[in-house]
C-alpha cells in the first residue's frame, strides 16, 4: 500500500456551533468543499465512506448520502462508530483503490451535536458506550473513563496534572494560530488546574469539546493523482491495533494498541518516529496524548509527561501535535474528529497552513483512537512517495 | 432498597443470568475454566485463554485491589446527582479478572490505588443487587 495511494482533496465545514446546517448538510457541505478542492465532479467519485450521525441516524447511512447526493459508486460504506475506526476509514479507502474495486473514494463525515442534538444530549450518547450490565450501573460519564487511565498513569510514571495541561496549553496555542477554531482564546496551565474538577484528576480543560462540523478527503491511487489540481498527499504507512471494547477489559490501562498500529505503520513506511515533522494525534482528552506519544515510540514508557513540557509539542518546538487546535480546541464534532487531523496533515503538507505552518513540514503521522483506548489506527503521510 | 430510578437497571441475559442471581444472593459470581484454570469475567460462553468450553461458575472471595479510580463531580445522568462526588473504580479480583466498580463506605478522598476492599451489595431492586466493594475490614 506504500506510496499507491494519494490525498487529492481536502475540506472542512464551518465548525464550533453551525445551527445553518444539519448533520446530513454538512456532509454534504463537506464533499462538495472537498470536490472542489480536488477540481473534479461529484459523477467522478467511484467510491463512498461515510460514519453514522447521532443527530441524524439512518440504518444504510453511506447510501443515504449516495442517495442524498445522487452519485452511485460502485463502493459504498457506512461505519458504525467514531474515534479509531473514522481513521481506519482511510485504511479500507486505501485498501479499496490498492485492490482495485473503485478509483476514487470520497470520505466524509459530520454530525451536528451541539445544534442537532444538544450538548447534554451528546454527553448523554457517549455515555452509554459503558458495558449496559458491568460499568453503566457505576455511572461512569465519559471523563470518568479516561481518569482511570490518567490515574494509572500518574501511579505508574510520576505524570503530573501540569504535564496533562501542558497539552491542552499546546493545542489552545495552536488553535489561535486558526482563524477556523472553535476554541481560540489562549490558556495557561494556571487555568487548566484551575478549571472545574470534572472527574479528579481531569479538569474541564483536560476534556475536549462538544461541536457541530464536518470534513471530508478525496482519495485515489498514486497514478491518477497526478492529474488532480491538488499536490498528492501520497500514503506511506498505515496500520490498526485493536485490544478491548470496555475500558473494565482492558489488559493494560497505560499502554495501549497504538503500540501495535503504530509499529505496523512505521514498518510499512520505512521510517521512524524521529522522521515525523509533524503529528496530528487523537486529543480527546489530555493524558491520551501522551499516552500516544510513549506507544508510538516518540519517547520511551512513562516519558510522555517530560516529553509535553517546554513547549516541545508547540509549533517551532521538537515535535509539533495537533497544529488546527486537536478535538481539545479545533472542534470535536463525534464520529469525525479524525477527518481534521487528516485534513490539517495533508495541509501541513502542501504547505499551506499560513501562521501555523510547520517549516518545511514532509512527514506527518495521524493517529485516531476509539472507543476507551480501545482501537487504533495509525497513518503516516508524505509530500513525496518515498 | 435504594432508590434505583432512572439509572440503567441490568437486564440479565442468556449468558448473565448466573451472575446476577448470584448478586441476588449477595454472592459474587465468576467463571473458571476446568481445562487451564483461568478465572474470567465478564461472562463468556468459552474459556478465553485456552477456548475450551469446560467453564463454570464459582463464587469468588469478594477481596479485591484497587487498579485505579476516579471522584466523579459530575453527574452521567440526573438519577447520579444526588451521589456526587462518587468514586467509579477498577479493582482487581483476588482470583485475577478486573471489574468496575463504586468504592463505597469511605469518604473519596480515602480511596488509594492496591488499597483492599471487598464486596458489598446494592439491593437496586428485588431481582437485581449492585456488587459495589468497601475498604476490607481486616488485611490477610
Ligand atoms: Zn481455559
Amino acid at each position: 500500500m506504500k506510496n499507491r495511494v494519494a490525498i487529492v482533496g481536502v475540506a472542512d465545514t464551518e465548525v464550533g456551533v453551525v445551527p445553518q446546517y444539519s448533520a446530513t448538510q454538512l456532509y454534504v457541505r463537506a464533499a462538495r468543499l472537498a470536490l472542489a478542492d480536488a477540481g473534479i465532479t461529484k459523477d467522478q467519485v467511484d467510491g463512498l465512506i461515510t460514519c453514522a450521525s447521532w443527530a441524524e441516524p439512518y440504518l444504510y447511512h453511506a447510501e443515504m448520502i449516495a442517495e442524498y447526493m445522487q452519485i452511485f459508486p460502485r463502493y459504498c460504506m457506512g461505519a458504525p462508530a467514531g474515534g479509531g475506526t473514522t481513521l481506519a476509514m482511510m485504511h479500507h479507502a486505501a485498501s479499496a483503490i490498492v485492490t482495485g474495486i473503485c478509483h476514487t473514494v470520497l470520505v466524509t463525515m459530520a454530525d451536528s451535536q451541539v445544534s442537532g442534538l444538544s450538548r447534554d444530549k451528546a454527553v448523554e450518547i457517549m455515555a452509554t458506550a459503558g458495558h449496559p450490565q458491568f460499568e453503566r450501573p457505576y455511572g461512569p460519564p465519559i471523563p470518568a473513563f479516561y481518569a482511570l487511565l490518567a490515574r494509572a498513569h500518574e501511579h505508574a510514571y510520576g505524570t503530573t496534572a501540569e504535564q496533562r495541561a501542558a497539552v491542552a496549553v499546546a493545542c489552545r496555542k495552536h488553535a489561535s494560530l486558526n482563524p477556523a477554531a472553535q476554541m481560540r482564546q489562549p490558556i495557561t496551565i494556571d487555568d487548566v488546574l484551575a478549571s472545574r474538577m470534572i472527574a479528579d484528576p481531569l479538569h474541564l480543560l483536560d476534556c475536549s469539546l462538544v461541536s457541530d462540523g464536518g470534513a471530508a478527503f478525496i482519495m485515489t491511487s498514486a497514478e491518477r493523482a497526478r492529474d488532480f489540481k491538488q499536490k498528492p498527499v501520497y500514503l506511506l504507512g498505515v496500520g490498526e491495533g485493536h485490544s478491548h471494547e470496555h475500558v473494565s477489559q482492558a489488559l493494560s490501562l497505560t499502554t495501549s494498541a497504538a503500540k501495535e498500529s503504530g509499529e505496523r505503520a512505521f514498518a510499512m513506511a520505512g521510517l521512524q518516529p524521529s522522521d515525523v515533522d509533524v503529528a496530528e494525534l487523537y486529543d480527546c482528552f489530555t493524558p491520551v496524548v501522551i499516552i500516544e506519544l510513549e506507544d508510538l515510540g516518540f519517547c520511551p514508557k512513562g516519558e510522555g509527561g517530560r516529553f509535553v513540557e517546554g513547549g516541545r509539542i508547540e509549533i517551532g518546538g521538537e515535535l509539533p501535535v495537533n497544529t488546527h487546535g486537536g478535538l481539545l480546541s479545533h472542534c470535536h464534532p463525534g464520529h469525525p474528529g479524525s477527518m481534521f487531523a487528516i485534513t490539517e496533515a495533508v495541509r501541513q503538507l502542501r504547505g499551506s497552513c499560513g501562521a501555523r505552518q510547520v517549516p518545511g513540514a514532509k512527514i506527518a503521522l495521524v493517529h485516531g483512537q476509539g472507543g476507551i483506548m480501545s482501537t487504533h489506527c495509525t497513518a503516516i503521510f508524505g509530500s513525496e512517495p518515498i | 432498597m435504594t432508590n434505583s430510578q432512572g439509572k440503567p437497571i441490568p437486564v440479565p441475559t442468556l449468558e448473565t443470568a448466573p451472575y446476577w442471581e448470584g448478586c441476588r444472593q449477595h454472592q459474587l459470581r465468576i467463571q473458571r475454566c476446568n481445562d487451564c484454570g483461568q478465572y474470567q469475567f465478564f461472562p463468556r460462553l468459552y474459556c478465553s485463554k485456552c477456548f475450551g468450553e469446560r467453564v463454570d461458575w464459582v463464587n469468588a472471595t469478594g477481596r479485591a485491589s484497587v487498579v485505579s479510580f476516579t471522584v466523579v463531580r459530575r453527574p452521567v445522568s440526573p438519577a447520579y446527582a444526588n451521589e456526587v462526588p462518587y468514586v467509579v473504580a477498577l479493582v482487581r479480583l483476588e482470583e485475577g479478572p478486573q471489574m468496575m466498580t463504586n468504592i463505597i463506605g469511605c469518604a473519596p478522598e480515602e480511596v488509594k490505588i492496591g488499597m483492599i476492599v471487598e464486596v458489598v451489595f446494592d439491593d437496586w431492586t428485588e431481582t437485581i443487587s449492585i456488587p459495589k466493594f468497601r475498604p476490607a475490614e481486616t488485611v490477610p
